[in-house]
Protein backbone atom coordinates (compact mmCIF):
# COMPACT_ATOMS: atom_id res chain seq x y z
CA UNK A 1 0.00 0.00 0.00
CA UNK A 2 1.42 3.39 -0.97
CA UNK A 3 2.30 5.75 1.88
CA UNK A 4 0.21 8.49 0.24
CA UNK A 5 -2.85 6.34 0.97
CA UNK A 6 -2.56 7.21 4.65
CA UNK A 7 -1.91 10.80 5.67
CA UNK A 8 -2.03 12.18 9.19
CA UNK A 9 -2.59 15.88 9.87
CA UNK A 10 -0.56 16.12 13.01
CA UNK A 11 0.92 18.16 15.82
CA UNK A 12 3.86 16.48 17.57
CA UNK A 13 2.87 17.63 21.06
CA UNK A 14 -0.78 16.59 20.84
CA UNK A 15 -1.56 13.43 22.81
CA UNK A 16 -4.57 12.94 20.54
CA UNK A 17 -2.27 12.73 17.52
CA UNK A 18 0.14 10.44 19.41
CA UNK A 19 -2.70 7.95 19.90
CA UNK A 20 -3.29 7.67 16.17
CA UNK A 21 0.43 7.29 15.42
CA UNK A 22 0.86 4.54 18.01
CA UNK A 23 -2.14 2.67 16.57
CA UNK A 24 -0.74 2.93 13.02
CA UNK A 25 2.69 1.78 14.22
CA UNK A 26 1.14 -1.16 16.09
CA UNK A 27 -0.60 -2.24 12.88
CA UNK A 28 2.58 -1.71 10.83
CA UNK A 29 0.91 0.84 8.55
CA UNK A 30 3.13 3.27 6.67
CA UNK A 31 1.81 6.81 6.78
CA UNK A 32 2.76 10.35 5.89
CA UNK A 33 2.87 12.86 8.73
CA UNK A 34 1.94 16.44 7.86
CA UNK A 35 2.65 18.91 10.61
CA UNK A 36 0.02 21.55 11.25
CA UNK A 37 0.95 24.93 12.65
CA UNK A 38 -1.93 25.23 15.09
CA UNK A 39 -1.04 28.76 16.21
CA UNK A 40 0.41 30.16 12.99
CA UNK A 41 -2.33 29.12 10.61
CA UNK A 42 -4.21 25.91 9.94
CA UNK A 43 -3.87 24.44 6.47
CA UNK A 44 -6.67 24.49 3.86
CA UNK A 45 -6.61 20.71 3.97
CA UNK A 46 -7.25 20.66 7.73
CA UNK A 47 -10.08 23.17 7.47
CA UNK A 48 -11.78 21.27 4.64
CA UNK A 49 -11.17 17.81 6.15
CA UNK A 50 -12.44 18.75 9.60
CA UNK A 51 -14.92 21.58 9.06
CA UNK A 52 -16.78 20.78 12.30
CA UNK A 53 -13.90 21.17 14.77
CA UNK A 54 -10.87 22.30 12.68
CA UNK A 55 -8.66 20.18 14.96
CA UNK A 56 -5.91 17.61 14.67
CA UNK A 57 -5.59 14.69 14.37
CA UNK A 58 -7.23 14.06 11.04
CA UNK A 59 -6.47 10.80 9.27
CA UNK A 60 -6.92 10.79 5.52
CA UNK A 61 -7.26 7.27 4.14
CA UNK A 62 -7.36 7.28 0.33
CA UNK A 63 -8.43 10.91 0.61
CA UNK A 64 -11.36 10.29 2.99
CA UNK A 65 -11.08 12.13 6.30
CA UNK A 66 -11.51 10.61 9.76
CA UNK A 67 -11.71 12.90 12.82
CA UNK A 68 -11.68 12.55 16.63
CA UNK A 69 -8.78 10.45 17.88
CA UNK A 70 -10.70 7.63 19.62
CA UNK A 71 -12.90 7.23 16.56
CA UNK A 72 -9.82 7.23 14.30
CA UNK A 73 -8.17 4.51 16.43
CA UNK A 74 -11.43 2.52 16.20
CA UNK A 75 -11.33 2.91 12.42
CA UNK A 76 -7.69 1.75 12.29
CA UNK A 77 -8.65 -1.28 14.41
CA UNK A 78 -11.48 -2.22 12.05
CA UNK A 79 -9.63 -1.55 8.80
CA UNK A 80 -6.38 -3.40 9.60
CA UNK A 81 -7.23 -6.48 11.62
CA UNK A 82 -3.85 -7.51 12.93
CA UNK A 83 -2.80 -7.34 15.71
CA UNK A 84 -6.20 -6.80 17.38
CA UNK A 85 -6.39 -3.86 19.77
CA UNK A 86 -9.82 -4.74 21.14
CA UNK A 87 -11.02 -8.06 22.58
CA UNK A 88 -13.49 -10.08 20.48
CA UNK A 89 -16.08 -10.67 23.22
CA UNK A 90 -18.82 -7.96 23.15
CA UNK A 91 -18.83 -7.47 26.93
CA UNK A 92 -15.06 -6.99 27.17
CA UNK A 93 -15.28 -4.60 24.19
CA UNK A 94 -17.97 -2.54 25.94
CA UNK A 95 -15.81 -2.27 29.05
CA UNK A 96 -12.78 -1.18 27.00
CA UNK A 97 -14.93 1.48 25.28
CA UNK A 98 -16.21 2.65 28.66
CA UNK A 99 -12.67 3.27 29.92
CA UNK A 100 -11.64 4.94 26.68
CA UNK A 101 -14.61 7.28 27.14
CA UNK A 102 -13.63 7.86 30.80
CA UNK A 103 -10.03 8.75 29.89
CA UNK A 104 -11.30 11.03 27.10
CA UNK A 105 -13.68 12.86 29.44
CA UNK A 106 -11.41 13.18 32.45
CA UNK A 107 -7.65 12.72 32.19
CA UNK A 108 -6.27 15.48 29.97
CA UNK A 109 -8.61 18.16 31.32
CA UNK A 110 -7.81 17.20 34.92
CA UNK A 111 -4.10 17.52 34.15
CA UNK A 112 -4.66 20.78 32.29
CA UNK A 113 -6.37 22.28 35.34
CA UNK A 114 -3.13 21.80 37.27
CA UNK A 115 -1.00 24.11 35.14
CA UNK A 116 -3.85 26.55 34.54
CA UNK A 117 -4.40 27.30 38.24
CA UNK A 118 -2.55 28.40 41.37
CA UNK A 119 -2.98 28.22 45.14
CA UNK A 120 -6.10 26.53 46.47
CA UNK A 121 -7.61 25.97 43.03
CA UNK A 122 -4.43 24.12 42.04
CA UNK A 123 -4.59 21.96 45.18
CA UNK A 124 -8.11 20.92 44.19
CA UNK A 125 -6.96 20.28 40.62
CA UNK A 126 -4.12 18.03 41.79
CA UNK A 127 -6.47 16.12 44.08
CA UNK A 128 -8.94 15.57 41.20
CA UNK A 129 -6.17 14.45 38.84
CA UNK A 130 -4.83 11.91 41.35
CA UNK A 131 -8.35 10.58 41.88
CA UNK A 132 -8.62 9.90 38.14
CA UNK A 133 -5.21 8.14 38.21
CA UNK A 134 -6.28 6.03 41.18
CA UNK A 135 -9.43 4.99 39.34
CA UNK A 136 -7.35 3.93 36.34
CA UNK A 137 -4.88 2.10 38.59
CA UNK A 138 -7.83 0.19 40.09
CA UNK A 139 -8.99 -0.83 36.59
CA UNK A 140 -5.47 -1.93 35.66
CA UNK A 141 -5.21 -4.08 38.79
CA UNK A 142 -2.40 -6.60 38.52
CA UNK A 143 -2.58 -6.90 34.75
CA UNK A 144 0.41 -5.98 32.57
CA UNK A 145 -1.79 -3.84 30.35
CA UNK A 146 -5.35 -2.51 30.40
CA UNK A 147 -5.98 -5.00 27.63
CA UNK A 148 -4.76 -7.88 29.85
CA UNK A 149 -1.70 -9.72 28.56
CA UNK A 150 -1.52 -7.62 25.43
CA UNK A 151 -1.22 -3.91 24.77
CA UNK A 152 -4.50 -2.62 23.40
CA UNK A 153 -6.98 0.18 22.77
CA UNK A 154 -7.25 1.54 26.33
CA UNK A 155 -3.44 1.42 26.70
CA UNK A 156 -3.01 3.45 23.49
CA UNK A 157 -5.62 6.05 24.44
CA UNK A 158 -4.09 6.52 27.91
CA UNK A 159 -0.31 6.25 27.32
CA UNK A 160 -0.36 9.20 24.92
CA UNK A 161 -1.54 11.55 27.68
CA UNK A 162 1.23 10.41 30.04
CA UNK A 163 3.72 12.35 27.88
CA UNK A 164 2.25 15.45 29.57
CA UNK A 165 2.59 14.07 33.13
CA UNK A 166 6.05 15.56 33.76
CA UNK A 167 4.64 19.01 32.97
CA UNK A 168 1.70 18.43 35.37
CA UNK A 169 4.13 17.17 38.05
CA UNK A 170 6.50 20.12 37.71
CA UNK A 171 3.75 22.74 37.84
CA UNK A 172 1.91 20.95 40.64
CA UNK A 173 5.03 19.95 42.55
CA UNK A 174 4.03 16.33 43.03
CA UNK A 175 5.01 12.95 41.64
CA UNK A 176 2.58 10.50 40.02
CA UNK A 177 4.70 7.58 41.23
CA UNK A 178 4.16 8.53 44.88
CA UNK A 179 0.41 8.18 44.47
CA UNK A 180 -0.03 5.46 41.85
CA UNK A 181 3.11 3.28 41.69
CA UNK A 182 1.41 0.49 39.71
CA UNK A 183 0.26 2.96 37.07
CA UNK A 184 3.81 4.36 36.88
CA UNK A 185 5.10 0.82 36.35
CA UNK A 186 2.56 0.40 33.54
CA UNK A 187 3.81 3.65 31.94
CA UNK A 188 7.39 2.33 31.98
CA UNK A 189 6.23 -1.01 30.58
CA UNK A 190 4.45 0.70 27.67
CA UNK A 191 7.43 2.96 26.98
CA UNK A 192 9.52 -0.15 26.36
CA UNK A 193 7.41 -0.93 23.30
CA UNK A 194 9.12 0.21 20.09
CA UNK A 195 5.89 1.68 18.74
CA UNK A 196 5.31 3.81 21.83
CA UNK A 197 8.94 4.90 22.29
CA UNK A 198 9.03 5.98 18.63
CA UNK A 199 5.97 8.22 18.97
CA UNK A 200 6.01 9.67 22.49
CA UNK A 201 8.13 12.85 22.58
CA UNK A 202 10.58 13.79 25.35
CA UNK A 203 8.40 14.95 28.30
CA UNK A 204 10.91 17.78 28.91
CA UNK A 205 9.96 19.16 25.48
CA UNK A 206 6.26 18.94 26.41
CA UNK A 207 7.08 20.85 29.60
CA UNK A 208 8.58 23.61 27.44
CA UNK A 209 5.40 23.63 25.33
CA UNK A 210 3.31 24.18 28.45
CA UNK A 211 5.62 27.00 29.58
CA UNK A 212 5.09 28.67 26.20
CA UNK A 213 1.34 28.07 26.33
CA UNK A 214 1.18 29.80 29.69
CA UNK A 215 3.17 32.74 28.32
CA UNK A 216 0.84 32.95 25.32
CA UNK A 217 -2.17 32.89 27.61
CA UNK A 218 -0.71 35.65 29.78
CA UNK A 219 -0.27 33.44 32.84
CA UNK A 220 2.95 33.49 34.82
CA UNK B 1 -29.99 -20.28 29.58
CA UNK B 2 -32.40 -17.42 28.99
CA UNK B 3 -30.86 -13.95 28.87
CA UNK B 4 -31.59 -11.74 31.83
CA UNK B 5 -31.72 -8.13 30.72
CA UNK B 6 -32.45 -5.20 33.05
CA UNK B 7 -32.43 -1.52 32.09
CA UNK B 8 -31.95 1.11 34.80
CA UNK B 9 -33.50 4.22 33.32
CA UNK B 10 -35.53 7.41 33.79
CA UNK B 11 -38.69 7.85 31.72
CA UNK B 12 -37.76 11.28 30.30
CA UNK B 13 -34.08 10.60 29.57
CA UNK B 14 -33.25 10.81 25.87
CA UNK B 15 -30.15 8.74 26.67
CA UNK B 16 -32.19 5.98 28.30
CA UNK B 17 -34.57 6.02 25.34
CA UNK B 18 -31.67 5.15 23.03
CA UNK B 19 -31.24 1.84 24.86
CA UNK B 20 -35.01 1.24 24.77
CA UNK B 21 -35.17 1.78 21.01
CA UNK B 22 -32.19 -0.53 20.39
CA UNK B 23 -33.66 -3.31 22.55
CA UNK B 24 -37.03 -2.94 20.80
CA UNK B 25 -35.41 -3.06 17.36
CA UNK B 26 -33.80 -6.36 18.34
CA UNK B 27 -36.97 -7.73 19.95
CA UNK B 28 -35.16 -8.30 23.27
CA UNK B 29 -37.33 -8.81 26.34
CA UNK B 30 -36.09 -6.87 29.35
CA UNK B 31 -37.07 -5.57 32.76
CA UNK B 32 -37.38 -1.80 32.93
CA UNK B 33 -36.50 -0.25 36.29
CA UNK B 34 -37.26 3.40 36.89
CA UNK B 35 -34.81 5.50 38.90
CA UNK B 36 -36.42 8.32 40.86
CA UNK B 37 -34.19 11.06 39.45
CA UNK B 38 -36.82 13.79 39.84
CA UNK B 39 -36.40 13.42 43.58
CA UNK B 40 -32.66 12.81 43.18
CA UNK B 41 -32.87 9.33 44.67
CA UNK B 42 -30.45 6.80 43.19
CA UNK B 43 -31.01 3.13 43.95
CA UNK B 44 -28.36 0.92 45.56
CA UNK B 45 -28.35 -1.09 42.35
CA UNK B 46 -27.54 1.97 40.23
CA UNK B 47 -24.72 3.04 42.56
CA UNK B 48 -23.35 -0.49 42.50
CA UNK B 49 -23.64 -0.97 38.73
CA UNK B 50 -22.34 2.47 37.73
CA UNK B 51 -20.03 3.57 40.56
CA UNK B 52 -17.97 5.79 38.26
CA UNK B 53 -20.67 8.10 36.88
CA UNK B 54 -23.75 7.06 38.94
CA UNK B 55 -25.94 7.79 35.92
CA UNK B 56 -28.61 6.09 33.88
CA UNK B 57 -28.98 4.35 31.55
CA UNK B 58 -27.30 1.16 32.75
CA UNK B 59 -27.94 -2.09 30.90
CA UNK B 60 -27.45 -5.12 33.13
CA UNK B 61 -27.01 -8.26 31.01
CA UNK B 62 -26.88 -11.49 33.02
CA UNK B 63 -25.75 -9.47 36.02
CA UNK B 64 -22.99 -7.54 34.20
CA UNK B 65 -23.40 -3.76 33.73
CA UNK B 66 -22.83 -1.74 30.56
CA UNK B 67 -22.87 2.07 30.92
CA UNK B 68 -22.99 5.12 28.61
CA UNK B 69 -25.89 5.11 26.15
CA UNK B 70 -23.94 4.93 22.87
CA UNK B 71 -21.74 2.14 24.24
CA UNK B 72 -24.93 0.32 25.36
CA UNK B 73 -26.45 0.63 21.86
CA UNK B 74 -23.27 -0.75 20.26
CA UNK B 75 -23.20 -3.61 22.79
CA UNK B 76 -26.84 -4.47 22.05
CA UNK B 77 -26.02 -4.43 18.33
CA UNK B 78 -23.05 -6.79 18.79
CA UNK B 79 -24.76 -9.28 21.11
CA UNK B 80 -28.04 -9.55 19.19
CA UNK B 81 -26.35 -9.42 15.82
CA UNK B 82 -28.84 -11.56 13.91
CA UNK B 83 -31.69 -9.09 13.90
CA UNK B 84 -31.88 -5.51 12.63
CA UNK B 85 -28.18 -4.53 12.44
CA UNK B 86 -27.78 -0.93 13.67
CA UNK B 87 -24.23 -0.14 12.57
CA UNK B 88 -23.18 -0.83 8.99
CA UNK B 89 -21.72 -4.26 8.40
CA UNK B 90 -18.11 -5.26 9.10
CA UNK B 91 -16.98 -4.36 5.63
CA UNK B 92 -17.69 -0.64 5.98
CA UNK B 93 -15.36 0.79 8.65
CA UNK B 94 -15.55 4.27 7.09
CA UNK B 95 -19.34 4.41 7.35
CA UNK B 96 -19.15 3.18 10.97
CA UNK B 97 -16.60 5.87 11.84
CA UNK B 98 -18.79 8.49 10.15
CA UNK B 99 -21.84 7.43 12.22
CA UNK B 100 -19.79 7.38 15.43
CA UNK B 101 -18.41 10.85 14.70
CA UNK B 102 -21.89 12.38 14.33
CA UNK B 103 -23.26 10.50 17.35
CA UNK B 104 -20.31 11.87 19.34
CA UNK B 105 -21.08 15.35 17.94
CA UNK B 106 -24.67 15.03 19.21
CA UNK B 107 -23.40 14.06 22.65
CA UNK B 108 -20.86 16.88 22.78
CA UNK B 109 -23.10 19.67 21.52
CA UNK B 110 -26.85 19.03 21.47
CA UNK B 111 -27.73 18.33 25.09
CA UNK B 112 -26.02 21.45 26.48
CA UNK B 113 -27.53 23.66 23.79
CA UNK B 114 -31.06 22.43 24.38
CA UNK B 115 -30.99 22.48 28.18
CA UNK B 116 -30.02 26.14 28.04
CA UNK B 117 -33.20 26.88 26.05
CA UNK B 118 -35.45 26.00 28.96
CA UNK B 119 -33.12 26.66 31.90
CA UNK B 120 -32.20 30.26 31.02
CA UNK B 121 -33.96 33.51 30.18
CA UNK B 122 -33.64 36.54 27.94
CA UNK B 123 -30.41 36.94 25.96
CA UNK B 124 -28.93 33.66 27.18
CA UNK B 125 -32.03 31.82 25.97
CA UNK B 126 -31.87 33.52 22.55
CA UNK B 127 -28.21 32.53 22.20
CA UNK B 128 -29.08 28.95 23.16
CA UNK B 129 -31.85 28.83 20.54
CA UNK B 130 -29.43 30.05 17.89
CA UNK B 131 -26.82 27.40 18.84
CA UNK B 132 -29.45 24.68 18.93
CA UNK B 133 -30.77 25.49 15.45
CA UNK B 134 -27.25 25.67 14.07
CA UNK B 135 -26.49 22.20 15.43
CA UNK B 136 -29.74 20.79 14.02
CA UNK B 137 -28.95 22.35 10.63
CA UNK B 138 -25.54 20.67 10.60
CA UNK B 139 -27.24 17.35 11.31
CA UNK B 140 -29.89 18.05 8.66
CA UNK B 141 -27.02 18.64 6.23
CA UNK B 142 -25.68 15.18 7.02
CA UNK B 143 -29.11 13.64 6.41
CA UNK B 144 -29.43 15.26 2.99
CA UNK B 145 -32.17 13.62 0.93
CA UNK B 146 -31.73 10.17 2.45
CA UNK B 147 -34.63 8.56 4.33
CA UNK B 148 -32.31 7.78 7.27
CA UNK B 149 -28.86 9.01 8.26
CA UNK B 150 -27.09 5.91 6.99
CA UNK B 151 -29.20 5.56 3.85
CA UNK B 152 -32.13 3.23 3.33
CA UNK B 153 -32.02 1.58 6.74
CA UNK B 154 -32.77 2.93 10.23
CA UNK B 155 -29.61 2.63 12.31
CA UNK B 156 -27.22 3.82 14.99
CA UNK B 157 -27.12 7.50 14.17
CA UNK B 158 -30.91 7.70 13.81
CA UNK B 159 -31.22 6.19 17.30
CA UNK B 160 -28.65 8.65 18.71
CA UNK B 161 -30.73 11.63 17.57
CA UNK B 162 -34.40 10.59 17.43
CA UNK B 163 -34.73 10.35 21.21
CA UNK B 164 -34.34 14.14 21.46
CA UNK B 165 -37.51 14.51 19.33
CA UNK B 166 -39.94 14.06 22.24
CA UNK B 167 -38.25 17.07 23.90
CA UNK B 168 -38.74 19.34 20.86
CA UNK B 169 -42.23 20.39 21.90
CA UNK B 170 -40.84 21.60 25.26
CA UNK B 171 -37.98 23.50 23.55
CA UNK B 172 -40.35 25.09 21.03
CA UNK B 173 -42.86 26.17 23.67
CA UNK B 174 -40.23 27.52 26.07
CA UNK B 175 -38.30 29.19 23.30
CA UNK B 176 -41.30 30.32 21.27
CA UNK B 177 -40.06 29.05 17.94
CA UNK B 178 -40.81 26.32 15.40
CA UNK B 179 -38.14 23.72 14.72
CA UNK B 180 -40.03 22.54 11.62
CA UNK B 181 -39.81 26.04 10.14
CA UNK B 182 -36.01 25.96 10.54
CA UNK B 183 -35.31 22.30 9.74
CA UNK B 184 -38.21 20.82 7.72
CA UNK B 185 -36.22 17.85 6.39
CA UNK B 186 -35.12 16.86 9.88
CA UNK B 187 -38.70 16.95 11.15
CA UNK B 188 -39.82 14.85 8.17
CA UNK B 189 -37.10 12.34 9.12
CA UNK B 190 -38.25 12.37 12.76
CA UNK B 191 -41.87 11.67 11.75
CA UNK B 192 -40.63 8.84 9.54
CA UNK B 193 -38.76 7.33 12.51
CA UNK B 194 -41.82 7.73 14.73
CA UNK B 195 -43.70 5.37 12.40
CA UNK B 196 -41.46 2.59 13.68
CA UNK B 197 -42.99 0.84 16.68
CA UNK B 198 -39.59 0.57 18.36
CA UNK B 199 -39.39 4.37 18.37
CA UNK B 200 -42.99 5.37 19.09
CA UNK B 201 -43.16 2.96 22.04
CA UNK B 202 -39.81 4.02 23.49
CA UNK B 203 -40.05 7.78 23.33
CA UNK B 204 -41.72 9.66 26.17
CA UNK B 205 -44.98 11.56 25.67
CA UNK B 206 -43.96 15.09 24.59
CA UNK B 207 -46.70 16.71 26.69
CA UNK B 208 -45.47 14.92 29.82
CA UNK B 209 -41.91 16.03 29.01
CA UNK B 210 -43.12 19.63 28.76
CA UNK B 211 -44.88 19.30 32.15
CA UNK B 212 -41.62 18.02 33.62
CA UNK B 213 -39.72 20.99 32.19
CA UNK B 214 -42.30 23.41 33.62
CA UNK B 215 -41.85 21.79 37.02
CA UNK B 216 -38.07 22.07 36.89
CA UNK B 217 -38.29 25.68 35.65
CA UNK B 218 -40.46 26.55 38.69
CA UNK B 219 -37.86 24.97 40.96
CA UNK B 220 -35.05 26.91 39.30
CA UNK B 221 -37.04 30.15 39.31
CA UNK B 222 -36.95 30.42 35.50
CA UNK B 223 -40.10 30.89 33.44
Amino acid sequence: MATEDVVLLDCWASPYCMRVKIALEEKGIKYEERAEDLFGGKSELLLTSNPVYAKVPVLLHKGKPLCESSIIVGYIEETWASPPLLPSCPYARSQAKFWVDYVDKKLFDAGGNIWRTKGEAQEVAIKDFIEVLKQLEKVLGDKDFFGGDSFGFVDIITIAITSWFLAFEKFGNFKVEDHTPKLSAWINRCMQRKTVAKVIPDPEKIYEVVINLKKMMGME
Amino acid sequence: MADEVVLLDYWASMFGMRARVALAEKGVKYEYREEDLRNKIKSQLLLQMNPVHKKIPVLIHNGKPVCESLIIVQYIDEVWRDKAPLLPSESEPYQKAHSRFWADFIDKKLYDACSKIWSTKGEEREAAKKDFIEILKQLEGQLGDKPYFEGEKFGFLDIALITFYCWFHAFETCGNFSIEAECPKLIAWAKRCMQRESVSRSLADEKKVYELVLGVQKMLGVE
